[in-house]
């Protein structure tokens, strides 16, 4: 479904800020994966899944969806095969505008907008029906600003809007991270009911070693641009908290062995 | 109450050019200062037209597409070329002056005996009353005055209705949240930059309408006739606020705040002019009111907060 080859993306490139924050990655995603990315600051995690969206375009390499190359489809485009959650939980929706408003925007998503009327009865009784599961009470407030929502309410609109017509690819860039605890959770557990009621091919960036356990059916461990483990199937199943600690530790041992190593060579040169 | 009549019709022409501040400054949050030289662009372009022999409607029409044209190209600088939003504003206005001088060919196009939007409305007023004067609330008003302010009511009316209609619509919603948040609309598959260029096509166009209007009903265009209109705009949009609370932020109460807050403006000039201010005054004070409106709830709020804080204290 989604197939990554090989991107590479500079920041700033020859300037004091350079930063490589990708260099080189691929990484494939059969039909109905759901994925999740981990990795230290800086590793690139949310780089690659912004590199997916279309928030920049990759110096090089390509990433095909759905058979289809998209590496030079700007963002917009490919939001009509994608639907995105944000780390902020005010970034998805829009603050002034009603819940009902907000909804009917992700109703066509990737479609043309033209002069109807965008909420009526029928549309509105739709918005009510699908709300209603939440258990938020929000079905009766459609028409109340979204600014009126607490952080936790949003985020799960935004994931609803964002799954409101089936994405290809669904992509949650650390989602839950801005969240209080118990609606962080609550999140989560409606993360995996949507993906796994309409079979999603999903990808996440997470810094929750325990959701990244919990959730997905793969994990891809990303260090310095560049991915560095990729567990799954029976490996996965078996994988718990404490492998993925261990798994972070030998890169940062790895890490420090690379200054060690130039420290002793460095003496050679000078 | 010619006074009174005057002050309403202003306001209500200019309702217009709130209504264009209102796209651009509040709902694509785009603070565009093209305004001060597309009013007078619908204003000499609407000049034109009528000392052409064009009939008043399609010229009024001619002064809101040139408004838009002013405003589609703030759009592209912005949106395409990535020069500031308040550059953009600036090139097109400045721009705009010498435009404005090559449509009018001269820096004032007097059009008295051009006909006006007015001129049905006056010509069956005359036919009902027969007279040069009608009594409004006992006072006599003229009948070409009475004519033009019913004229604008209803097509100041007719417009916020369309406008109102327009932001519900599904690519409304979609300039709405364009303005509000880029990113969450490029996530919902739209173009954010051509949202941002045809809304800021439309405010221009209404501001260009509101020219097109005035020039009608002051007789004249004038190069200089945009200046500050940006200002006056953004001070009519405030008091509206004022009128109808702040978060009351559906598009119909924005509308409809907006021209009580101009006919309201208009009015508060009209009694300060005559309690003896310098009309050559009325700019500062313009200015000196928005910089009050934007400031004073920010120190009143810190204000507050102080003697909360003293209050507890002791």
């Amino acid at each position: 479904m989604l197939e990554i080859n090989n991107v590479v993306k500079t920041f700033n490139p020859g300037t004091p800020n350079e930063v490589r924050a990708l260099r080189g990655i691929s990484m494939k995603l059969e039909e109905g994966c759901f994925a999740a990315i981990i990795g230290t600051n800086g590793s690139g995690k949310s780089t690659s899944l912004n590199a997916v969206a279309g928030s920049f375009l990759p110096d090089s390499g390509t990433i095909l969806l759905d058979g289809q190359d998209i590496s030079n489809w700007p963002e917009y485009r490919r939001a009509s095969m994608i639907g995105r959650v944000f780390q902020n939980p005010f970034a998805g929706t829009a603050a002034e505008m009603s819940i009902a408003e907000n909804i009917v925007l992700s109703m066509r998503r990737g479609m043309s907008r033209g002069l109807g009327m965008a909420l009526n009865r029928r549309v509105r009784e739709e918005i009510r029906e699908r709300i209603r599961p939440l258990n938020m009470g929000l079905e009766n407030r459609i028409d109340n600003a979204m600014g009126s929502l607490s952080g936790g309410q949003r985020q799960a609109l935004t994931l609803l809007m964002a799954t409101w017509l089936r994405p290809k690819l669904l992509l949650l860039d650390e989602h839950t991270a801005a969240l209080d605890p118990k609606s962080a959770a609550q999140v989560a557990t409606l993360t995996k009911e949507i993906i796994e009621r309409e079979k999603l091919t999903a990808l996440m960036v997470t810094h929750s070693m325990q959701q990244a356990v919990q959730l997905p059916q793969r994990i891809i461990m990303m260090h310095k641009g560049q991915v560095v483990e990729d567990i799954h199937g029976v490996r996965k199943a078996r994988t718990q908290v404490a492998d993925l600690m261990n798994a972070f530790d030998r890169v940062r041992r790895r890490d420090l062995f690379d200054q060690s190593v130039a420290e002793q060579v460095l003496p050679q040169y000078a | 109450m010619t006074l009174v009549v005057g002050a309403f019709t202003m306001g209500l022409i200019l309702s217009l050019l709130a209504l264009g501040v209102l796209i651009s400054f509040r709902i694509l949050r785009f603070c565009d200062i093209t305004v001060d030289g597309s009013i007078t662009l619908g204003a000499s372009a609407t000049a034109v037209l009528l000392v052409a022999g064009v009939p008043p409607w399609p010229a009024t029409l001619g002064g809101f597409a040139a408004g838009m044209a002013a405003g589609f190209v703030t759009g592209i600088l912005h949106t395409h070329f990535k020069i500031e939003e308040l550059l953009s504003g600036i090139l097109v206005m400045t721009a705009l002056y010498s435009v404005n001088l090559r449509v009018m060919g001269k820096s004032n196009v007097p059009m008295l005996d051009s006909g006006s939007i007015s001129d049905w409305a006056e010509a069956l007023l005359r036919k009902m009353y027969g007279a040069d004067k009608i009594g409004v609330l006992g006072w006599p008003v003229p009948v070409r005055d009475l004519a033009m302010l019913l004229t604008v009511a209803a097509l100041v009316a007719a417009i916020g209705i369309l406008l109102n209609i327009f932001l519900r619509t599904n690519l409304g919603t979609a300039v709405r949240a364009a303005g509000e948040n880029p990113q969450m609309i490029r996530a919902q598959g739209v173009d954010n930059r051509w949202m941002q260029v045809w809304g800021i096509a439309v405010s221009n166009g209404l501001v260009g309408l509101s020219g097109a209007v005035l020039a009608q009903y002051q007789g004249f265009a004038d190069v200089q006739m945009g200046i500050g209109m940006m200002v006056w705009g953004l001070a009519s949009i405030i008091i509206g606020e004022a009128l109808i609370g702040k978060k009351a932020r559906s598009p119909g109460m924005m509308i409809i705040g907006a021209m009580m807050g101009t006919v309201l403006f208009r009015l508060l000039i009209a009694i300060a002019l005559r309690w003896g201010l310098n009309p050559n005054d009325l700019k500062l004070v313009t200015a000196a009111f928005v910089f009050a409106a934007l400031v004073i709830p920010h120190m009143a709020g810190k204000l507050g907060r102080k003697i909360m804080k003293g209050s507890s204290n002791a």
